[in-house]
């Protein structure tokens, strides 16, 4: 295996360029009660320097009495060159959703990105499984579209707490991926069963790299899977944002990194970090 | 075309437009070309590491922003190996900010950052956030002269003394680093400010207070450097709340010969260059031949000194 720490994801990219501008709003729809799905009309070269596990800083509008001033971070759900299309996927949960929810198709949002480091898949990984729960199922989708258009096989694992919220599943088929749901529910979404299955997957040879966003539960399973069996993992984190960019360091969170517990951007150095750098939360 | 050049204390700028220190790094490279600024100056370093405070590190309140970054810092060792070679790549002048927790600590620094490739020293006499319940040097006259007859005596290059608006001695404070051999003024840092949740009844900042910056800090940052402006014959840098080209036009006829821009460059990344032609508009639209026709044009009609340098709201 090849140690994590000695890839640079931004070498094989295009000359990373960040940009700032305006998109026009196509949708802005619910997907279930807590969730909605905005789509924005993007230029295609944007949308080419996109990478999964990459993210937008949105500056949410001021709408609905909310006045948001800082710009929120954002994952990319989906990017579409061919459709000139970028999809978010996000929970209405504060000032900043909330003024996002208000937005109708016409309106222009300002965007700054794609930003920080992607998730990684090596030329020989034919197996990858996806561990979400939550809002972590958006930003691991874009994940599966990639390993669709090389052809990879993924597993991909969707928590939640009741199968109304179950996001993505659909999508997910729709790429090609192998759908396992557990549930709070129906009980199916311990520690253990989540477990079990990522041994049998293991065990069957159906893994040869773990992905994870939204859950320190699942963090822990997945790191714990990835350390005994030796198998790559990597996982998104969140954290709040200023400027998104690396400049301000508001955003770091501890992680091990060459034998010390050193404070990383999320956003710079990050939001995809090897699995075993992670420091449960 | 118009003449957007200004004067710093013998540095020439090709124009006035530079970000604020904290706000402005290599990365923003991958945003713009950053040879288009006035200046490049760097986030504030101290001698040894730093871990900064702990998170969450900034919140928004009505339209501004409160940070309580806590000065994270590699060391001027990383610093001199990394930062200072990317930046001279650069035609445009860097200016590199420094703190220290003592008078000796910060002289000694101020001499190591001496090096080639830095053209001026912009000392933060003034953060909120490093000494002890939000005290710093910039607070009284007299601790402020004291540590720049240290610097001074430390470095040959222009200094760039940062102020602080936590203080009710403004014009004292400015004329203490000019006498001590301050080159310029930066008005100003952020104000010490807290807020707190109500519902979870827990400060905002994991440090309990922070500095507020952005629109909201502006009013008092142009009050300061209009009365630093009056008070000296140094050039003041005007600092706090630039988001607009009328907010830097108004820096410049309340007195300031540049400013810099920080929060706004969170909100807009690519605000800097956009203020630059923005300004060289209104510039050639108002007539005039260079920007320095605005510096200290405010018509004050010969106020009486106790109005200039009021330290109360009248």
């Amino acid at each position: 295996m090849v140690a994590l720490d000695k890839i640079d994801p931004r070498a094989e990219m295009p000359a990373a360029k960040i940009a700032e501008l305006d998109l026009q709003v196509l949708a802005n729809t619910p997907v279930n009660s807590e969730y909605r799905q905005l789509i924005l009309r993007a230029p295609k070269d944007l949308l080419e320097s996109c990478r999964a596990g990459q993210f937008f800083h949105l500056l949410c509008p001021d709408a609905g009495g909310e006045h948001p001033y800082l710009r929120r971070p954002m994952s990319i759900y989906g990017y579409y060159p061919d459709r000139g299309e970028l999809h978010f996927l996000y929970k209405v949960t504060g000032r900043g959703t909330r003024a996002l929810g208000e937005l109708v198709p016409g309106d222009a949002l300002g965007v700054v990105g794609p930003l920080g480091v992607p998730f990684r898949i090596e030329s020989d990984w034919r197996n990858l499984v996806l561990v979400a729960r939550g809002v972590g199922l958006a930003t691991l989708a874009p994940l599966a579209l990639e390993a669709q258009r090389r052809g990879i096989r993924v597993t991909a694992i969707c928590s939640a707490r009741h199968p109304d919220y179950l996001m993505s599943i659909d999508n997910f088929r729709a790429m090609g991926a192998d759908v396992v749901t557990i549930t709070d529910a129906e009980g199916t979404s311990s520690t253990q069963n989540l477990r079990a299955i990522l041994e049998d997957l293991v065990a069957g040879g159906a893994a040869d790299a773990l992905y994870t966003c939204g859950s320190n539960r699942m963090l822990k399973v997945v790191q714990q899977v990835a350390r005994d069996h030796d198998i790559a993992g990597q996982i998104a984190l969140e954290q709040q944002m200023a400027c998104g960019i690396g400049m301000c360091h508001c955003c770091v969170r501890p992680f091990r990194r060459d034998g010390v517990i050193a404070n990383l951007r999320v956003c710079r150095e990050g939001p995809v970090f090897a699995i075993e750098e992670a420091i449960a939360w | 075309m118009v003449d957007l050049s200004v004067d710093i204390g013998g540095l020439t700028l090709k124009n006035p437009i530079m970000p604020a220190s904290g706000t402005f790094s290599e990365e923003l490279s991958e945003v713009f070309d950053l040879e288009l600024l006035g200046a490049h100056v760097t986030k504030t370093i101290t001698r040894g590491l730093r871990d900064g405070n702990p998170t969450p590190r900034v919140c928004e309140v009505n339209g501004s922003m409160l940070n309580s970054i806590g000065i994270p810092s590699k060391g001027v060792g990383a610093f001199l190996e990394k930062v200072v070679p990317f930046y001279r790549q650069y035609e445009t002048p860097l200016v590199v900010s420094i703190s220290g927790n003592t008078e000796e600590e910060f002289a000694t620094l101020c001499a190591e950052v001496s090096v080639d490739g830095v053209d001026a020293v912009e000392v933060n006499i003034s953060c909120p956030n490093i000494e002890e319940d939000g005290k710093a040097f910039a607070i009284r006259p007299s601790s402020t002269a004291s540590v720049m007859r240290q610097l001074r005596a430390a470095t040959s290059l222009p200094l760039w003394a940062k102020l602080t608006p936590n203080t009710g001695e403004t014009s004292e404070v400015a004329r203490a680093a000019e006498d001590e051999g301050a080159n310029a003024l930066v008005v100003s840092n952020t104000l010490l400010s807290m807020s707190i949740d109500v519902r979870t009844r827990r400060p905002m900042l994991g440090n309990l207070m922070g500095g507020l910056s952005g629109p909201g800090l502006k009013p008092v940052a142009l009050r300061m450097a209009y009365q630093c402006a009056r008070a000296t014959r140094i050039p003041v840098i005007g600092c706090g709340g630039v988001s607009t080209v009328e907010d830097v036009v108004e820096y410049l006829i309340a007195g300031a010969t540049a400013v810099q821009v920080g929060t706004a460059t969170f909100i807009h990344p690519t605000i800097m260059p956009r203020l630059i032609s923005e300004l060289e508009l209104w510039v050639e639209n108002e007539g005039l031949r260079s920007v320095r026709d605005l510096i200290g044009s405010v018509i004050d009609d010969e106020q009486a000194e106790a109005v200039v340098f009021m330290e109360a709201a009248p």
